[in-house]
């Protein structure tokens, strides 16, 4: 995961700087340490974006590769990370286009433009939910549930809430604006929610209802 | 407080970045409405469980092999 900034941080450069430095000078271990810190990280988006492990593999390489070539355009006006992923999505969705032969794919695809209706919902879930499943089921759940997602959405939310990145990142990130990109947060919380209810509802007996039937 | 508006700042209020005039505001309208109070707390209880459950994991073996591959690649770049 990306270090975490102190207080005092902002002040001080992030450690990922002087690698960079020693990258620059021709210090190849210190890009072997950066590639270490943020493989997993990549893997997973890439995962996320293409929905294909083959992809995945081909994309972290590709994305590492790509930004070793062009680390001397990294002007750290961002987080090195941030950058990295930029590379990583941008990679991610020329992969999709070639699988698709050639039709443009965006992360604006599959979004609708109209406001979502308020839920209503009275079914809470059963406490800790996730305990009903052993570690396959819920793995199964929740691929299958964040797969359902329009793109656009499913990449907000990875982005913003499972590999920690800021608004503001996120948005610089995707090349979108920060109300584009709370919009879509929220819309892609609240259909994740929705569909993870089938599964969670403290009245069902969810064991019953198991996984794809 | 409307189910629309609560709606609006549900996100701020999960993230922690509401003024506290406008979360006491959020708080009575959860403490009036069960129906918002189940989407805070299922919407809260989603984002937890994803980001505790690694779901693309990278096993060991195929990133020791992607990380040689990527050093090679970059060492042939250089």
């Amino acid at each position: 995961m990306p270090t975490i900034q102190s207080i005092a941080g902002e002040l001080e450069p992030h450690p990922d700087v002087a690698l960079i430095e020693r990258v620059r000078g021709g210090d190849i271990s210190a890009y072997d340490t950066l590639v270490r810190k943020y493989e997993r990280q990549l893997f997973r988006i890439a995962q996320h974006i293409t929905q294909n492990r083959e992809d995945a593999e081909d994309v972290m390489q590709d994305a590492f590769l790509k930004a070793y070539e062009k680390l001397d355009q990294f002007q750290g006006n961002s987080k090195f990370y941030t950058w990295l992923v930029r590379i990583a999505v941008n990679e991610s969705l020329m992969r999709l286009r070639k699988r698709r032969t050639g039709k443009m794919v965006s992360i604006d695809e599959d979004i609708e433009t109209e406001e979502g209706s308020v839920p209503r919902d009275l079914a809470d879930w059963a406490p800790d939910p996730e305990q009903n499943y052993n570690q396959a089921e819920l793995g199964e759940i929740l691929r299958k549930t964040i797969q359902g997602l329009p793109q656009g959405f499913r990449i907000v939310f990875v982005l913003r809430d499972v590999e920690g990145l800021s608004t503001e990142e996120t948005a610089e990130t995707l090349g979108l604006s920060i109300p584009a990109v709370k919009s879509r947060l929220l819309r892609a919380r609240l259909q994740l929610r929705e569909r993870l209810s089938r599964y969670f509802h403290r009245k069902k007996a969810v064991k019953e209802t198991g996984v794809g039937k | 407080m409307t189910c629309k508006e609560f709606l609006a700042l549900l996100d701020d209020l999960i993230d922690g970045t509401v003024p506290s005039e406008t979360r006491a505001e959020l708080q009575a309208h959860l403490g009036r409405c069960p129906h918002c109070e189940v989407i805070f707390n299922t919407t809260r209880k989603t984002i937890e469980i994803y980001r505790s459950h690694e779901i693309y994991e990278l096993p060991a073996s195929l990133r020791d092999r992607l990380h040689a591959a990527i050093m090679a690649r970059c060492k042939k770049a250089c």
